[in-house]
């Protein structure tokens, strides 16, 4: 019997097999997604909402309104994206150039500069099948799947029999966790679970280059060296290693050096590959997208034709130093992430809100358009964590427009 | 209940075979694999000396209330739906190598112990488990694979 799978677009794992029973548009039953994503595809319901100053008013005068707002603009932000499509994503920067925007997304204070050196091929990465079929030593380091991806170990990265590893994950995988706490996932790592403290990331790192080459580990926080000995010895004997890198590492670090450094060592010894652990469904969509076309993956300000890039151009210090006049939310919800004392600032300006769900954001917004939900009631392609592109259609009728037409109508009015 | 040296320490210890078995050690593990029940050994019924032992025997193998016949409770609150347990499970991976077992969708749904339904976990075809029948073994594949601590067996 040949399945109708789906595809779930409520974290940067986009998997692709899941079961849907719907009537009448409503979902009965999702099999096989776990709850982030029953909860995501649950969620689109009821009429398509438009407002402008928290008054219900028609589509037309909701978009006219939000090109006023960013015709009138000197500097307008256009920021999220992280969960729409490529073809949404493509509309935006193709705005972004149009009124002159200072155009970022959430990696510039999460995986950003990771995912640049991915994208530059600095680092060697590979693809979650790989990891499934091949994979012997998995690190999860500064990062919780079992939280914020659920499906990634018994789906990739640890629990499934793969190709090359047909006999299962007590004999043929390591899974090791590193991290300041023990999250889920380090549960399940049992003893290898390294736990480091905030900030430990960088000495770790060296510890370990040093324990690799046989060298005695050292730390400012007297961590065993006999444990990282440990770990160095399981880790030279890696076929196929990867690291799972989040944004607990990324965040403790200066920059990324430590990280080239690390993965120098390692593929002097074994073969390791590092992937990024991108949260939202499309966070790596948009940074290839924005790539492709500026050569940079966030923090851009067009101006006439030109492309100025800097830390400045990022939603936090674009803010913090009120260099804009305007700002277009597109699927994310700065007042629910970013801190207060950056976020007021949003309450200043005016504020179009272009979300499926009802969000902090949109109720602090002047314009305010709810659409379809990407994947269960709109289509497109998004790309996965692992760089793959992933395309889906709608299984569900809705008479939300989808953030595509939405875009392009705005493009119109302008 | 742990072993069946513990069911031993409670029972008779007089070895009188009125059960049917050689010893009373042979009655506690045949007691330990569910193939005897605490009643079935005459002495420790009838005689009011065991009256004790008696109830605190049959009070263990009591079903649970909101158990399965495993013994399996999956506490629906704490579970999110990562799927380990329906991955890592042995039956589910001998029934269906390629579509649990390698990590995708159910390809032989009738098989299957665990699946992930509406985001949480749910055990079915408790026939396939290995905790269930004569030759059970007290697997834990489900146990240690679960992040929450949503899966127990009483």
């Amino acid at each position: 019997m040949e399945k109708n799978y789906h595809v779930c677009t409520g974290c940067g794992l986009l998997c692709d097999d899941i079961e849907v029973e719907a009537e009448k548009n409503i979902i009965n039953k999702v099999l096989t997604a776990c709850r982030i994503g029953v909860a995501h595809m649950k969620e689109g319901k009821g009429e398509a909402i438009f407002r402008v100053d928290n008054k219900p008013v028609d589509e037309a005068v909701a978009i006219s309104e939000a090109a006023t707002i960013l015709k009138n603009a000197k500097n307008p932000l256009i920021f999220g994206l992280g969960a729409s499509t490529n073809e949404t994503q493509k509309i935006a920067i193709e705005l972004a150039k149009k009124i002159n925007a200072t155009l970022d997304d959430t990696s510039s204070f999460c995986l950003g500069s990771l995912v640049e050196a991915i994208i530059r091929e600095k680092i060697k990465t590979c693809t979650l099948d790989e990891v499934r079929n091949k994979a012997d030593v998995i690190i999860f380091w500064g990062t919780d799947p079992s939280d914020s991806h659920p499906r990634h170990l018994s789906k990739y990265s640890y629990f499934p029999r793969g190709k090359e590893k047909q006999r299962g994950w007590e004999e043929e995988r390591t899974a090791i966790a590193v991290d300041v706490r023990k999250s889920h996932t380090a549960k399940i790592c049992g003893n290898y679970f390294f736990q480091i403290p905030p900030k430990g990331d960088a000495e770790f790192i060296d510890a370990l280059i040093a324990g690799l080459s046989g060298k005695l580990p050292k730390t400012s926080y007297n961590y065993p060296p006999k444990k990282i000995l440990e770990l160095a010895n399981i880790l030279k004997g890696a076929k196929f290693g990867v690291i799972f890198a989040g944004r607990g590492l990324v965040n403790s670090l200066e920059n990324l050096e430590p990280i080239f450094r690390l993965m120098k060592a390692l593929n002097e010894k074994a073969n390791f590959h590092l992937m990024p652990m991108v949260g939202s469904c499309n966070t790596m969509g948009f940074n290839e997208n924005l790539f492709a076309e500026t050569g940079y993956v966030n923090s851009v300000k067009f101006e006439n034709g030109t492309v100025l890039h800097g830390p400045e151009y990022s939603i936090v210090e674009s803010l913090k130093a009120k260099t804009v006049d305007a700002a277009l939310i597109i699927g994310s919800d700065p007042f629910s992430i970013l801190p207060g004392s950056i976020v007021k600032n949003l309450l200043e300006i005016p504020v179009v809100s272009i979300d499926s769900y009802e969000t902090l954001t949109s109720r602090n917004s002047k314009v305010y358009i709810n659409t379809a939900v990407s994947g269960v009631e709109a289509g497109g392609t998004a790309t996965r964590m692992d760089r793959k592109k992933v395309s889906f259609e709608p299984f569900i009728e809705t008479n939300h427009p989808s953030e595509e037409t939405i875009l392009k109508k705005i493009m119109e009015a302008l | 209940m742990t072993n069946a040296m513990e069911l031993y320490q409670m029972l008779p210890k007089t070895n009188c075979k009125k059960c049917g078995k050689a010893s009373c050690m042979a009655f506690a593990v045949a007691l330990m694999g569910r193939e005897l029940k605490p009643e079935d050994c005459p002495p420790l019924k009838e005689e009011p000396k065991y009256k004790e032992n008696y109830e605190k025997l049959s009070s263990l193998f009591k079903p649970s209330e909101g158990t399965t016949e495993t013994g399996l409770i999956v506490h629906e609150d704490l579970c999110f739906g990562c799927g380990n347990c329906v991955v890592a499970c042995p039956p589910n991976v001998a029934n269906d190598p390629y579509g649990v077992g390698s990590g995708n969708a159910p390809t032989n749904a009738n098989k299957l112990v665990l699946a992930v339904e509406n985001g949480i976990v749910k055990a079915q075809n408790l026939g396939e488990c290995r905790r269930f029948g004569k030759n059970k073994t007290l697997c834990n594949g489900c146990i240690v694979t679960c992040p929450v601590e949503a899966i127990e067996f009483v």
